[in-house]
């Protein structure tokens, strides 16, 4: 039997190139590209590395969000991956992680029969790290988050993860079916190719709203969400301080030196 | 809270579409203003409430959250205490201090209870008391000796259970950030993960949105006495600032970033109250098997407790740059930090990394030397109490934020500072004189 993997992806914004306006203090947007959210093209990565090694292997992407999150869907396939799901309805929109993880369980379980449920670790447009972990309880399944290293037995049954941690890592095992998160230590992920992009388009992408995943209604969306938004705002740009001058490198150090003597910090 | 459009109010000026970071605002055809058109909000809208003080008109509302339940079961606060190796994480007593802030905001007879979660760590009670903690909760068992998701999620959660506390606070550690969420997700409530700032009284959310943000507090009432949690946390890569609440569910859930929050000073043989719960694990509950754990040889990066930390950039051009970096940092007493370029440069290992993905300090003195200063960089370290930039580019973001900036070559100007480091103060009473 093949094995099956699901590979929770999310399309954000390049935080990268996001800028503040410093005269109104908003955000600049334009030209700001979606991008496939960088743990999760780790996580996409290394399954296609156990099809690379197991070609019978079948890699689901699923996602969740605005019509426009099929791009994801097609470039993930384009990469490699087998299907992909697109959850996207307007009764899940505002959903936080918890009603975002409900959302999220339905589809899978609706996908049915896999082995491995693979995520990135977080997304970069919230940073929560917290949808991986609650898919995984809701699902049942043990779960392993910080993924930097990866095996996996030939029985597809027996996997072994090193864990990051802050001064080092946990060497782990366990068993299919699990939820792995990754991270960018994990790989590097591969490049679509001309061919990709051409089989990408014969793939099969399914658009599910949320009837069609079964989800309970009153558990996802904004209204359903535990947490929700109070206020949100730009940090206050911290005061400018003064450029040191002077003519030579040494004038200048003993400027600096001097002033933070007056500050008491050295 | 959704957003709701008072048509009546609408102007169809557009002020609000500059606001929206998420393109969530289109016009519709409206007969009753000049402009014959309102705005109109999209499904792109993801309720961060930017547009509400952007209106000039008062057309943009929250919609009313619905009535709360009764939430006056759960009572106290609780810190996770992370302990690892029968050592309690920096984190954990920070968070008994913030807990112990919080508690006492909410009332009097509130308390800050310290969650010990091991095996043999009930001699960690006395420095959980030492700094705040009124209450320890021990959980001790051989299988929690170290830490597995599927057993501290279980003893953590049947504690929950039991003994109903209004808040629980966990550090924003590789551990809290794979507990907290399986533990909010079972309790069926939210978290907010990697908080860098908590409140529990209006009046005080007020002061500190005074004081450090440009948020419009017009429209909060300092007379509030709800004391539901205010987490506040970087979003969007950290261009933004969110304030997260959790209305209806207990208890309320955060992660916080670890070298954010005070300790409180240290009173040694102070005591509190101990309660054990023996925990109801079994083998079986536990289906992952930890094999090993491996320190890694890299040098241990204390940057949350440095003084001083001395951080390099792209600016250093190579690799060899953090030689110099080094030899600063030894100088002063410092530590070496990076920015997320010269990580990614591979230049230097990612626990040196200081930022949004990195760590967030705030020492008493902060180099930043050839970094340009990326928002996600500013803010892991804009909180420091002097920032000295170096950089060759006069118009280099990092000068914004720099309390003292030299614009030059880093590879000569370090030199002349680790060389006339020892004559500060004669150089300084001699500028006095």
């Amino acid at each position: 039997m093949a094995f099956k993997i699901i590979v929770c992806a999310k399309q954000v914004p390049d935080t990268n190139v996001i800028k503040i306006n410093p005269k109104t203090g908003t955000l600049i947007r334009d030209g700001v590209p979606s991008i496939l959210n960088h743990d999760d093209a780790n996580a996409l990565e290394e399954a296609l590395k156990i099809k690379d090694q197991y070609p019978d292997t079948h890699i689901t992407v699923v996602t969740m969000g605005p019509p426009q999150a099929k791009d994801l869907l097609l470039e993930c396939l384009a990469m490699g991956a087998d299907e992909g799901v697109l959850v996207s309805d307007r009764a899940v929109g505002g959903s936080d992680t918890w009603a975002t993880s409900n959302t999220l369980e339905a589809a899978i379980r609706k996908i049915g029969e896999y082995d491995l449920v693979f995520a990135g670790r977080q997304a970069i447009d919230g940073d929560t790290a917290q949808v991986g972990p609650q898919i995984a309880e809701k699902l049942h399944l043990p779960q392993v988050t910080y993924v930097e290293k990866f095996s996996i037995d030939k029985n597809l049954k027996d996997i072994t993860v090193q864990r990051q941690l802050e001064d080092g890592y946990e060497t782990i095992k366990l068993k299919t079916p699990c939820m792995l998160t990754a991270i960018k230590e994990l790989n590097t992920p591969r490049y679509m190719t001309i061919s990709g992009i051409f089989t990408a388009q014969k793939k099969p992408i399914h658009v599910w709203n949320a009837k069609d995943i079964g989800v309970d209604l009153t558990t996802v969306g904004l209204e359903a969400s535990p947490t929700n938004v109070f206020r949100s705002f730009t940090p206050a740009p911290k005061g400018k301080g003064i450029v040191l001058e002077g003519d030579t490198e040494a004038e200048v150090s003993k400027k600096l030196l001097v002033n933070l003597k007056a500050k008491h910090v050295i | 809270m959704a957003i709701e459009i008072l048509k009546d109010k609408c102007i169809g000026c557009g002020l609000c579409f500059k606001s929206c970071p998420y393109d969530a605002f289109e016009f519709e055809p409206y007969t009753g203003n000049k402009a014959g058109k309102v705005a109109k909000v999209n499904a792109k809208c993801s309720f961060c409430n930017q547009c509400l003080t952007a209106c000039k008109f008062g057309a943009i509302k929250e919609k009313a959250a619905e009535a709360a339940v009764d939430l006056s079961d759960y009572k106290h606060i609780w810190v996770y205490a992370e302990q690892r190796d029968g050592k309690l994480m920096n984190v954990a007593l920070e968070l008994i201090g913030e807990g112990y802030r919080l508690a006492k905001e909410i009332s009097e007879d509130t308390k800050v209870c310290a969650l010990l979660v091991g095996d043999g760590i009930a001699h960690l009670a006395d420095e959980c008391y030492a700094y705040g903690a009124e209450e320890v909760i021990l959980i001790e068992d051989p299988l929690l000796k170290n830490y597995t998701t599927d057993a501290y999620t279980k003893v953590i959660y049947d504690a929950i259970m039991e003994k109903k506390p209004e808040i629980v606070l966990y550090g924003a550690t590789h551990i809290g950030r794979d507990l907290a969420p399986r533990i909010a997700a079972r309790c069926n409530t939210g978290l907010t993960a990697d908080c860098t700032r908590l409140d529990v009284k209006v009046s005080s959310y007020i002061e500190f949105a005074k004081k450090s943000t440009t948020l419009d507090t017009s429209t909060l009432d300092p007379n509030d006495p709800s004391t539901g949690i205010k987490q506040t946390r970087p979003a969007f890569g950290g261009n933004l600032m969110a304030t997260i609440i959790c209305p209806r569910t207990r208890p309320q859930m955060s992660t916080v970033r670890p070298g954010v929050m005070q300790k409180r000073e240290k009173v040694a043989g102070a005591k509190g109250e101990l309660t054990v719960i023996k925990p109801n694990i079994k083998e079986d509950d536990i289906h992952v098997k930890l094999v090993e754990i491996v320190k890694s040889a890299k040098e241990i990066v204390s940057l949350t407790d440095a003084d001083i930390i001395c951080s390099g950039g792209r600016g250093l051009g190579g690799p060899e740059g953090f030689k110099l970096i080094k030899e600063f940092a030894d100088k002063v007493g410092g530590v070496v930090g990076s920015s997320r370029a010269a990580v990614d440069a591979g230049w230097i290992d990612h626990s040196h990394q200081v930022g949004q993905t990195g760590t967030t300090v705030k020492p008493k003195i902060y180099f930043a030397c050839g970094i340009s200063g990326a928002i996600q960089h500013l803010a892991g370290m804009q909180t420091s109490d002097i920032i000295v930039a170096i950089n060759k580019d006069p118009d280099a973001p990092i000068f914004e934020v720099a309390d003292f900036g030299i614009v030059g070559d880093l590879y000569k100007v370090i030199p002349q500072i680790i060389a006339e480091w020892d004559n500060a103060e004669a150089l300084y009473d001699a500028s006095t004189k």
